[in-house]
């Protein structure tokens, strides 16, 4: 799969551009740091979108489309928002053979979005994960800090109902 | 220096310690194929088609990043090699798009040809294929993923170009070698040089073919044809018929065009000759008036772009003249059009150019001195070399024809025009001329000669010190324009080119295999062609080309850079953001 990027528009503030440009003050003066500094930018915004990866390219002065690579490459960055609930479907072998794809595409169909994008309220966010060590429970889903485990597809309309959907 | 013995399927050969297996074979003679690998500027070990057995080594190593040791011995084509090989190649093919009949790189696709060398199987192995969007987004070139071996050739030179838009994304079997953000090639700081299409192995990376268009207007007889041709073209296209590099074929390149079916054929080195008397007129208005140096050249398409997005503080730097091509379109649908009564809408103008950014370039504005466009379309060297093809022309057994006057006749200075240092050259000829006010035979420069990145040197003309330099290549212009940004320069005068070693090298060049290009001096053997036609010259100073003096006479009433010279001659730049 290829990374997905997000189509919704930026919404960077003053004081994390301010943060972020004292980072790469701190480590323009060796391009190796690179990772370090998306790590940090990823830390600030939430995720790369291609405004952070420019100022990030910019101020490194490093060609964007590398950073863009090292940042599709790497499974711990992100080109998405995360939502203020942020919900992560156990897709690890346990849990999809006890039907997790099913519940994933539930949430995808009641949030309408698909994997790894954000509602376009910020509200919500969908990701699948690999495993989690939770197999005695699945299938698993994470929502922000806390586990639902041996779900079926009935259960997600309630899952969502709990958090303002 | 410490030496290494070793010996390449039994040849013994002696190499400097920290060589690899490559360099050691073709220090001994043995070629070993490979894909990815370019000297000096991306040895990655990443097809794995270099593999090779050598003593001391567990099972196969790359041969292009594998060190020789002391005493090893080297087999480079045993069964184990050719079966490993051929089981690389069965796999790149499996995700590879084989439309070889359509595609523009066959019978000169490095792929191809190795699977033809090692009978594969072209259907070995069947299974996941990822598809991918053409991206013909932008004027130059053409970028179809789905032939992409992902050798990371384009990379290496887009980096070297200091440009890095290319580069490999994703992981697994959906890397992809891409634009940032999936951005369209048109989205992006490309610069257009089309390096990137030279080196390509194969078709995912080739020029955008225009030759339609030109059919079209050769076939129409309403339309009056003019076909033109760069400097370097002569120099590098007798390579598509299988001639030696370093044969000029001048005559050959004029006799094809006229067969083609052109109404006049006729030399961009006229338009070179008018440039260095509007650029040296510039250049010394410039130095008078304390106007904006050093002044830099704009011949180069590929350089301007770089310029005008990488320093877009600097553009005043360039010279406002525009290129010999736009310069000779510009007085073809002027100059000539009023001297044979013909209406400028009627005339199309064809270039053929060693160069993928003069595609960009006639699509720029303030490029339309008669209210048409200067040029209406911009092909390739290797673009030509395939309509005289589909023309049927013997190219090797063609007559030398001359070109058409009176935008044909040229001078020595004009011709070096096509390699780096040569516009320098032309135009130290014309302003040391004029500054001493005598007929100098000390003509040849050769401190601007050859094929350093940067050349600088402090030339006396007229009894002045005047410093100059020469960059080609954009990584070279970087670390010009760093200095010039800084305040540090103190050049009067800089000639740059996009491409490394300048037209004769061009993006829009005959393409050669990576052996050759790693083994033999193209550049240098391609510019002689150049340089030996100029000092075979009777006249090698562009002030002193007949026509350039009648055309001032005729049309520009005998004054170098008057307004009217200026309005049909003459552009602007603009300074641009990258993204």
């Amino acid at each position: 799969m290829q990374k997905k990027i997000s189509n919704l528009p930026f919404h960077g503030t003053a004081e994390q551009e301010a943060k972020l440009q004292a980072v790469i003050a701190a480590n323009k003066h060796d391009k190796s740091h690179l990772m370090g500094v998306m790590q940090e930018a990823q830390a600030i915004y939430g995720y790369l979108p291609m405004e952070v990866q420019n100022m990030i390219a910019e101020g490194m002065d490093i060609p964007l489309e590398k950073v863009f690579g090292v940042a599709t490459f790497y499974a711990q960055f992100s080109l998405t928002q995360k939502g203020e609930v942020h919900i992560a479907v156990c897709l690890g072998t346990a849990c999809y053979v006890k039907g997790s794809g099913v519940i994933y595409e539930e949430l995808q169909k009641q949030l309408g979005i698909g994997g790894d994008e954000c509602t376009a309220d910020g509200k919500f966010s969908l990701t699948a994960s690999r495993c989690i060590g939770a197999c005695g429970l699945a299938p698993v889903l994470t929502v922000n800090d806390e586990v639902y485990g041996r779900l079926t597809k009935d259960d997600v309309s309630g899952i969502l109902a709990k958090y303002g959907k | 220096m410490d030496m290494l013995n070793c010996k390449v399927n039994g040849i013994a050969v002696s190499v400097p310690k920290g060589s690899t297996i490559l360099e050691a074979a073709r220090a001994a003679g043995v070629e070993i194929p490979t894909l990815c690998y370019m000297k000096e500027i991306n040895a990655i070990g990443a097809c794995r088609i270099c593999v090779v057995e050598a003593t001391g080594a567990r099972g196969l190593v790359p041969a292009c990043v594998y060190p020789v040791a002391e005493g090893m011995e080297i087999q480079t084509n045993t069964a184990k090699v050719q079966e490993a090989r051929k089981m690389t190649l069965e796999l790149i093919l499996s995700t590879h798009d084989k439309k070889c009949l359509s595609c523009p790189r066959s019978t000169n696709c490095e792929l191809q040809k190795l699977c033809n060398d090692y009978g594969v199987t072209a259907s070995a192995f069947e299974g996941f294929k990822p598809e991918y969007a053409i991206d013909d987004s932008a004027p130059h070139l053409v970028r179809d993923n789905n032939k992409c071996i992902l050798c990371r050739r384009c990379i290496a030179v887009c980096n070297q170009q200091y440009v890095g838009i290319l580069g490999a994304n994703d992981r697994g079997i959906d890397t992809n070698i891409g634009q940032a953000f999936k951005l369209n090639l048109s989205n992006t700081p490309c610069i257009a040089c089309g390096q990137c299409t030279v080196v390509c192995p194969v078709g995912a990376l080739t020029e955008k073919d225009d030759t339609e268009q030109v059919w079209a207007a050769l076939a129409d007889p309403k339309k009056h044809v003019v076909m033109m041709t760069a400097p370097a073209v002569r120099a590098a296209l007798g390579e598509e018929f299988g001639m030696p590099i370093g044969t000029g074929v001048e005559g050959k390149m004029v006799a094809s065009l006229r067969r083609l079916g052109a109404d006049k054929v006729f030399d961009i080195d006229f338009g070179a000759d008018v440039t260095i008397v509007e650029e040296a007129t510039e250049l010394l208005d410039r130095v008078k008036n304390g106007g904006v140096l050093p002044m830099i050249t704009s011949c180069s398409p590929g350089w301007v772009r770089f310029c005008e997005q990488y320093y877009p503080d600097e553009i005043d730097h360039l010279s406002s003249c525009k290129s010999p091509m736009q310069m000779t379109g510009a007085l073809i649908k002027t100059w000539y059009a009023e001297k044979e009564g013909l209406d400028p809408k009627d005339i199309y103008v064809v270039a053929v150019m060693p160069c993928t950014a003069k595609k960009y370039e006639i699509k720029r504005e303030d490029q339309n001195a008669a209210g048409v466009p200067d040029v209406d379309v911009s092909i390739t060297t290797r673009e030509l070399a395939r309509m005289i093809k589909r023309q049927g022309l013997n190219f090797t057994a063609l007559p030398d024809e001359e070109f058409d006057n009176p935008l044909g006749q040229d001078t020595g200075a004009a011709v070096i025009f096509g390699t780096t240092g040569g516009v320098m050259e032309a135009a130290l000829r014309t302003a040391n001329d004029w500054l001493t006010g005598k007929d100098n035979t000390e003509i040849v420069y050769e401190a601007v000669r050859g094929n350093a990145s940067i050349k600088e040197a402090t030339l006396d003309i007229a009894g002045m010190q005047i410093k100059i330099a020469v960059a080609s290549g954009t990584k070279a212009a970087n670390e010009i324009m760093q200095k010039i940004a800084s305040g540090e320069a103190d050049w009067t005068f800089v000639e740059i080119m996009g491409c490394p070693g300048g037209c004769v090298t061009g993006g829009g060049q005959p393409i050669h295999p990576q052996y050759v290009r790693d083994t033999v001096d193209i550049h240098g053997l391609r510019a002689k062609v150049l340089y030996d036609q100029d000092e075979a010259a009777v006249l090698r100073k562009s002030h002193e080309s007949p026509v350039v003096k009648e055309l001032y006479e005729q049309y520009y009433k005998d004054t170098y850079g008057c307004h009217k010279a200026h309005h049909d001659l003459h552009t602007t730049y603009k300074a641009e953001s990258k993204f």
